[in-house]
């Protein structure tokens, strides 16, 4: 078993010609995903390396049977091209799409949940369960199949840590990439729920950053609902106060969303949190 | 995008809510006349402008010229004054808070209110503030608006004022995509009406695209920041001497955080996105340089370039300027072997993990010093 996405899984690529879509569209494949359909306005009827090009997701989903989706489409009209995926009836939609102004997030998110949709970002890496599927663009070769559930707020932070448990041998049930951004589909309590629910998975690596409470969240429901040992990181330990760093979720604002105060909470979850993320797989049993 | 407090009153006047008369000056010269009794405010996007003395009284065309040529050119906290406005004074009966903004947790617009206004919303108790979701698929009505006049404690004229305030407000967050729109104070009147005493609208950056108008106001960055910007980096300054380039900023951070581990201090955050496209590295590169710490550390996972093309963005941007620092560089990826050759051969010091490149770059800059 692994969560979210599986062998099972159809894969629709919104935005397949391109570059990004049809190069991850073969990365995907490589990696065992089921990539069934591509959509692009006013490109339906044509092909890209074998995967059928549509001109709606409504066709690609009756004629293929797709039933997730990765939009690759640009900001400007990614909001259009979510909710497109979610009238077609796709169940879980992963938006590796970043800049998506906030009010299209808080918009599409919310008809996506009030349909039992499951959104993915915006601006995340995706979803790779090893062995079995991956949704989205992080890099094949730094995955081994396993027992450890990652999810994480970063993108290359993740590859990182990833990398360094394959180096270890340490392997991954599913890796979920959540995305940095103020309003995502899917935060870490909805992963850890999963997680816990997973019989692959054995234990939990959580990579979260300065700003916010989600952190915090998270180490209140471990505490409360997670039984299997959790392991994290958090980025932005000697960030400064006041700068946003990088992602626009990233900031120390008014002494809220320190490092010091997520390990803290963490910490006192029974979480083992790492000084630096190349020490991740030394705190896994 | 923050907007100036007198472009954030434009704004509300726009979509019908009540703003005191006034107008902006960059020079004393300017000010003919004044709408009575008037407020001679600094403009810069800083809290904490009355106590640093950026906001005066005056009473006179007179009075009003001295001060704002006293105010003009003002530093407020590292910001300098290159605007006042000129606002009839409000004869103040009662100041309350009035916003709009995202509650990450509930996925939605946060409607915020609180009957003690004025100060920094911070600093009231949680039982003054009124937290109201606003459910996306309902979006704002009339409801909501009373919650907030009856939470307020108005009454008749005021409550019914302070409901066609809050739609208002929430129309002017929709379409100007504003990611914060906070009325601070929201003022009643000695003669009962109900006006925005100050204002802060923060425009949602990536929303820029549908939103032309606003194109032209930019924030104060340093040249290097502005330059930055343009690129589409995320380049933070900060006090220690070596200059961090990542790719990611989940990543960059974290090579910051190890950086500190091995006893080495970052002068320089600089994210190149969520990219290993040789050209960004090449151009980050150039603007590293330009910022001129003692020491480099490239750190780059990447995820779907080669390593070697990579390296040659950075032998490119380097190659023709020699110019005298280490650079510790660490390049994952797809034909990392070859590039960490090319780089030792150009002078670099090749690392091969992250806990290893910033030990030597922390090493790098005690050398230094």
């Amino acid at each position: 078993m692994a969560v979210i996405v599986d062998e099972k899984t159809k894969v629709l690529i919104q935005g397949i010609t391109g570059y990004q879509g049809t190069y991850h569209a073969s990365a995907m494949r490589e990696f065992g995903t089921k990539v069934v359909a591509g959509t692009s306005p006013g490109k339906g009827g044509s092909k890209v390396k074998d995967v059928p090009v549509f001109d709606t997701a409504m066709e690609a989903v009756g004629k293929t049977g797709a039933n997730a989706s990765c939009v690759f489409v640009p900001a400007p009209y990614c909001k259009d091209a979510a909710l497109e995926a979610i009238d077609a009836g796709i169940e879980t939609v992963v938006i590796i799409t970043e800049h998506l102004p906030v009010l299209d997030a808080i918009h599409l998110i919310a008809v996506a949940r009030s349909k039992g949709v499951t959104v993915i970002g915006p601006n995340c890496p995706g979803i790779a369960s090893p062995g079995k599927a991956k949704v989205g663009i992080l890099p094949n070769m730094i995955f081994k199949k396993g027992t450890v559930g990652v999810v994480s707020k970063s993108g290359t932070l993740t590859y990182e840590i990833v990398n360094a448990m394959t180096e270890r041998k340490v392997g991954q049930s599913t890796c979920v990439g959540i995305g940095g951004d103020r309003v995502s589909g899917t935060y870490f309590i909805d992963v850890l729920k999963k997680f816990e629910a997973d019989k692959q998975t054995k234990q939990i690596v959580l990579v979260g950053e300065i700003g916010g409470t989600a952190e915090e969240e998270a180490a209140e429901y471990i505490k409360k609902h997670v039984s299997k040992p959790v392991v994290a990181y958090i980025a932005g330990r000697t960030a400064p106060p006041g700068k946003r760093m990088g992602h626009a979720g990233a900031i120390i604002a008014r002494g809220r969303g320190t490092a010091e105060s997520k390990i803290k909470a963490l910490e006192s979850a029974g979480v083992k949190v790492a000084k630096i993320p190349t020490d991740v797989p030394d705190l896994l049993q | 995008m923050k907007l100036y407090e007198y472009k954030a009153k434009e704004i509300l006047k726009k979509y019908g809510i009540p703003v005191p008369d006034g107008f902006v000056v960059s020079s004393p010269d300017r000010i003919k006349t004044i709408p009575g009794p008037v407020m001679v405010k600094a403009q810069v996007l800083i809290g904490g402008r009355g106590k640093a003395g950026g906001i005066k009284p005056a009473n006179t065309v007179d009075e009003a010229k001295k001060v704002a040529s006293a105010i003009l050119g003002m530093d407020i906290r590292g910001y300098k004054t290159q605007d006042v406005l000129i606002e009839r004074r409000l004869d103040i009966a009662k100041e309350m808070y009035l916003g709009i903004t995202v509650d990450r947790s509930n996925r939605s617009l946060l409607l915020m209110a609180s009957p003690s206004g004025g100060v920094d919303i911070e600093s009231v108790p949680e039982d003054k503030i009124l937290m109201a979701p606003v459910d996306p698929l309902i979006g704002y009505q009339p409801y909501l608006g009373r919650r907030v006049a009856s939470f307020m404690g108005l009454q008749k004229e005021q409550a019914s004022q302070v409901v066609s305030i809050c739609h208002r407000l929430y129309q002017l967050v929709m379409s100007e995509d504003a990611e914060l729109a906070e009325i601070n104070p929201l003022v009643v009147t000695k003669d009962g009406k109900v006006v925005a005493g100050d204002a802060k609208i923060t425009i949602d950056s990536d929303a820029l695209f549908r939103h032309n108008e606003y194109e032209r106001l930019h924030e104060d960055l340093t040249p290097l920041e502005e330059k930055a910007k343009r690129l589409d980096i995320a380049f933070v300054q900060l006090d220690g001497n070596i200059g961090v380039i990542a790719n990611g900023a989940g990543l960059t951070m974290a090579t910051l955080d190890s950086l500190n581990m091995y006893g080495g201090e970052a002068g320089v955050f600089l994210d190149l996105g969520g990219t290993d496209d040789p050209e960004k590295v090449k151009s980050a590169m150039l603007l590293m340089v330009e910022a001129k710490p003692k020491v480099i550390l490239l750190n780059i996972f990447g995820g779907i370039t080669k390593c070697d093309t990579v390296a040659k963005g950075v032998l490119e941007a380097i190659g023709a300027r020699r110019i005298g620092i280490p650079i510790v560089a660490r390049i994952k990826g797809v034909n990392e072997d070859l590039a960490s050759t090319m780089l030792k051969d150009a002078g670099m010091i090749p690392a091969h993990g992250l806990s290893e490149a910033a030990e030597l770059a922390a090493r790098e800059s005690q050398k230094v010093g």
